[in-house]
Parts: C-alpha cells; sequence; structure tokens
C-alpha cells in the first residue's frame, strides 16, 4: 500500500459517525461566532493537522480534524460532552500548517468554552480556575515561601492579591 | 520618575513577569536568570502585585483571560515599564492580550470598566517580550559572548523550543516556527554543542496535565525518548512548564514506561550562567530534580 493510501484510509477511520437527527445546524455558527472560529467553513479535510498534532500522536481518541468535523456536522451533544475535547493542548503546530489557515486551537477552545458555559469544565480545570481567580496564582504564596525566597536572594512577592478576586467575581 | 523611565541611554529595563510556577517551583529558572540578566546589564523591576497571566482561565472563558493580562499589562503601563516573561505561556497569554486590545478599541473600552474598580486604566502600550528573545534580539551574540568566562565545550545539550516562545507566529513574528534557531544559536554561545533530534519542535505536553495526567505525559516521554537516543547530556529549555514535564515528572514517566532516562533538564540562564563563571548554587541547581552532576562536574561548577 502507498503512503498515500494508507493516510486515505486513516482519514475515513477518522470520520464521525452520526445521526441525523441529532444534528444541531447552528452549531457551527455559534463556534464560527467566537473569536478565531471564524474559518472553520475552509476546512476541506486534508488531515495535515492531524499528522503534526503531538495529543493524535500518543491518543487515538483524539484527532483536530474530526473535532472540526464534528463541529461542521453539527454534533453539538457529541463534542460538548466529550472527554476528548479537552485534549488539545494549545500547542499551535496544526494551526502553522493548515493550508486553510484555520485557527483550529481557537475554534477548539471556542468550544471549550461554549461548554464550560454549560457547565462542563472538567473537576480539575474548575480547580485551577478558583485559585486563579480567588487568590489571583495557581499557588498560593505563603510567609513560608517569602521566607524561604529571601533567603534564596530572592524578593518578596504579594501573598494576597485582594484585588484580583474584586476584578474577577463575575 | 516611574521605575521604567531609562535613566541612561540604551538600557535594558523590563518589568519581570514572574507567573505562577516560577516563584515556587521554578526558583533556579528565577535565580539564575536574574544573575545572568544582571552580568549583561538587563534591570529587571519587580512590582510584586503581579498575578497570574491569566492562561489557566483560558478553558473556561477567553475574556477571563484578557481581563487578567489587562490587569498587568496596566500595572507594567504605569509603572512605565515593558514587560519581560521568563515563562513561555505568559508570554503568550500577555501578547495575545496586548496585541488585542492594542488593535480594539472596543474591547479595550471594555476592559478598561473592568479594571476601573480597582483604580487602573489601560491605554494600551506596553510591549511583551520573553526573556530568551530579549537575550537574541536586544542583547546580542556579541555582548553575551563577552562575558563567557568558560567554556561548556563538550556538552552536548538538545534545545527544546516548547511552542507559546515561538507560536503563533502571526503574534510574534520570530526566529522561524518550523526551523528555529535561536536558542541553538545562545545554546551554541556557551561552547555546548545543540544537538538536533527527533521531535524537536514537539510540545512538552503540560497544557493537559491537570486534563489527563496519562496522556500529558505520553507527550513529554516521546521526547525524553528521542533526547535519549541522540545522546544528548542534557535538555536546555527557557519555559518553567516544560520544566516541570522533563524535569519534576521525569521520574513519573520513567516509572508509568517503565523506562530509564535520567536526562538533566536546565534552563538556559542556567546553562549561560555556567559559562559565566556562576557557581551551581547562585544558579539554583539544586532545585534540578534530575542532578546534572557531571555536567556541574566538568564544569567546575
Ligand atoms: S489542516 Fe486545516 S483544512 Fe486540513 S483538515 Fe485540518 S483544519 Fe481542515
Ligand atoms: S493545538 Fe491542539 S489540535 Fe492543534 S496540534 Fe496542538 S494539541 Fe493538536
Amino acid at each position: 500500500m502507498t503512503a498515500e493510501k494508507s493516510s486515505d484510509a486513516q482519514a475515513a477511520d477518522d470520520e464521525p459517525e452520526f445521526n441525523v437527527a441529532d444534528l444541531d445546524l447552528g452549531f457551527a455558527e455559534e463556534v464560527a461566532a467566537k473569536p478565531g472560529g471564524e474559518y472553520i467553513r475552509r476546512c476541506y479535510s486534508c488531515g495535515m493537522c492531524v499528522a503534526g498534532c503531538p495529543v493524535a500522536e500518543v491518543e487515538p481518541r483524539y484527532s483536530p480534524r474530526r473535532l472540526i468535523r464534528m463541529i461542521l456536522l453539527g454534533l453539538r451533544a457529541e463534542v460538548l460532552q466529550s472527554d476528548f475535547l479537552w485534549l488539545c493542548c494549545n500547542c499551535y503546530t496544526c494551526m502553522e500548517r493548515c493550508p486553510q489557515a484555520i485557527r483550529i486551537p481557537d475554534i477548539i477552545r471556542a468550544a471549550k468554552n461554549i461548554a464550560a458555559a454549560e457547565g462542563r469544565l472538567p473537576a480539575n480545570l474548575k480547580t485551577v480556575s478558583a485559585s486563579v481567580t480567588k487568590i489571583g496564582r495557581l499557588y498560593e504564596i505563603e510567609e513560608f515561601d517569602n521566607k524561604k525566597r529571601v533567603k534564596a536572594g530572592l524578593p518578596e512577592l504579594q501573598t494576597k492579591l485582594e484585588d484580583v478576586e474584586r476584578l474577577m467575581r463575575k | 520618575m516611574s521605575a521604567c523611565e531609562p535613566k541612561t541611554d540604551k538600557k535594558l529595563r523590563y518589568a519581570l513577569f514572574l507567573g505562577c510556577n516560577i516563584p515556587v517551583r521554578a526558583t533556579n529558572y528565577e535565580l539564575s536568570a536574574r544573575k545572568v540578566a544582571e552580568a549583561l546589564g538587563i534591570e529587571f523591576v519587580d512590582i510584586p502585585d503581579f498575578s497570574c497571566c491569566g492562561y489557566p482561565l483560558a478553558d473556561e472563558d477567553r475574556n477571563e483571560t484578557l481581563l487578567m493580562s489587562a490587569r498587568n499589562l496596566a500595572l507594567a503601563e504605569k509603572a512605565g515599564c515593558d514587560i519581560c516573561a521568563l515563562c513561555s505561556a505568559c508570554t503568550g497569554a500577555l501578547t495575545e492580550a496586548a496585541h488585542y486590545l492594542h488593535e480594539d478599541e472596543a474591547a479595550r473600552a471594555r476592559v478598561n470598566d473592568r479594571l476601573a474598580a480597582l483604580g487602573l486604566k489601560y491605554s494600551g502600550k506596553t510591549r511583551v517580550v520573553h526573556f530568551a528573545r530579549v537575550l537574541a534580539q536586544e542583547v546580542g551574540a556579541e555582548a553575551i559572548r563577552a562575558k563567557i568566562v568558560k567554556s561548556l565545550n563538550g556538552i552536548r545539550v538538545a534545545p527544546h523550543y516548547g511552542c507559546h516562545y515561538l507560536k503563533p507566529s502571526g503574534l510574534y513574528g520570530f526566529d522561524n516556527v518550523e526551523d528555529p534557531k535561536t536558542l541553538d544559536q545562545l545554546i551554541a554561545l556557551t561552547g555546548a554543542e545543540p544537538v538536533d533530534y527527533h521531535g524537536k519542535l514537539r510540545c512538552c505536553g503540560g497544557g493537559i496535565l491537570a486534563v489527563d495526567e496519562g496522556v500529558a505525559l505520553s507527550v513529554t516521554r516521546g521526547k525524553l525518548e528521542s533526547v535519549k537516543k541522540a545522546q544528548a547530556d542534557a535538555i536546555g529549555l527557557v519555559c518553567p512548564f516544560c520544566g516541570i514535564m522533563y524535569d519534576t515528572n521525569q521520574k513519573k514517566v520513567e516509572s508509568r514506561f517503565d523506562r530509564e532516562f535520567g536526562v538533566p533538564v536546565l534552563f538556559l540562564s542556567q546553562l549561560l550562567g555556567l559559562a559565566m563563571g556562576f557557581g551551581a548554587d547562585e544558579l539554583g541547581m539544586k532545585v534540578n530534580r534530575v542532578k546534572p552532576k557531571e555536567i556541574l562536574a566538568k564544569v567546575g561548577a
């Protein structure tokens, strides 16, 4: 088999299965309306994005091309409820190589934002987000950390960033 | 006078942006970067009110990332400073926000509405630049070479560029994302040999560590395998999150996949610092999980 054929076969495997009754035809528009989502309809399924994706390389459940197809087809519930949606590590490799200049990670992020607004943010990311919005940092800086910093010759940092909580409170 | 008004001509002066990981988990990067910067005449201004860059909020709501970045950009603007960030993800988030808020007046007005509650205002002036880019472009090879007192000759270092130091290229317009050179060149200045290896442009996997540790560590593993295969003595990198994946989590990768790597991971500033004659402790080598014993012995640091 030629290399080209095998990549075609792979692309066919990558096609999502769907039930016409489940399609939400407004989903692509919803995603396209978010920043970076506007070029989604240009995708012609070439698979360049999958070829360079570090996550697709190690995790068969994940394919940016399939995600884009699913959004275009209107598989709203499947995309928003999936766990693989959260596996994009935002490395931009696909975006640099997409022949259609589609901002793939921005599109995936738009879908993540929609899922999060519907209460589907994964638990660990909820913890991250609570910490960052409440204390202004991923990890708290306590007196103890400042002591260690000073001992190492580093300046002390603010232990409390109260105005961040005020700013981020919705 | 605000903190960053230049006192002398041609002085490089930046507000140092640390982000979340560096001040508690990568003090080796901070220590070494401060040492190297000082030796090269870069002045870092500390703004203790800087918070997280906002990047960790992007999966939930990109607007929240923008708002948090804007607060930091406004603090820097108030101090009259441009920002130099050590973390590539911070550089990315802050650069994107600075770009967007510079271009889009309506977005700036929306953000300023919220910032007003803190007595802050952002007018769109802050420039953001990664520390390694400052070294490559603003300090330059000649000035760095002038400070090198020890050669790291014979040490083979695998450069790991990571993602947000260079990409998206449309945002940065710096180096060449498919065939980058700046980190190789900076490493070569120390006398060490930059090593090519399979998958050099690959991501560390850190972006999904909180979502799926198994998948994240599989991504990390790929590079550890190829760096080992290329017989590099160390990985050289410029982002604390990449450092967490390759150094802090190297043992985890080893036990998960039943492999043994033992590849030391050094920040660019630690490599430069060694070549500039700083001691191991001054460069925070104790914080490195995989001990770079052989390298330190070779250099006599
Ligand atoms: S590289 Fe671009 S055009 Fe090709 S499948 Fe991926 S998103 Fe579609
Ligand atoms: S940005 Fe996401 S989809 Fe694109 S290559 Fe990276 S991990 Fe894969």
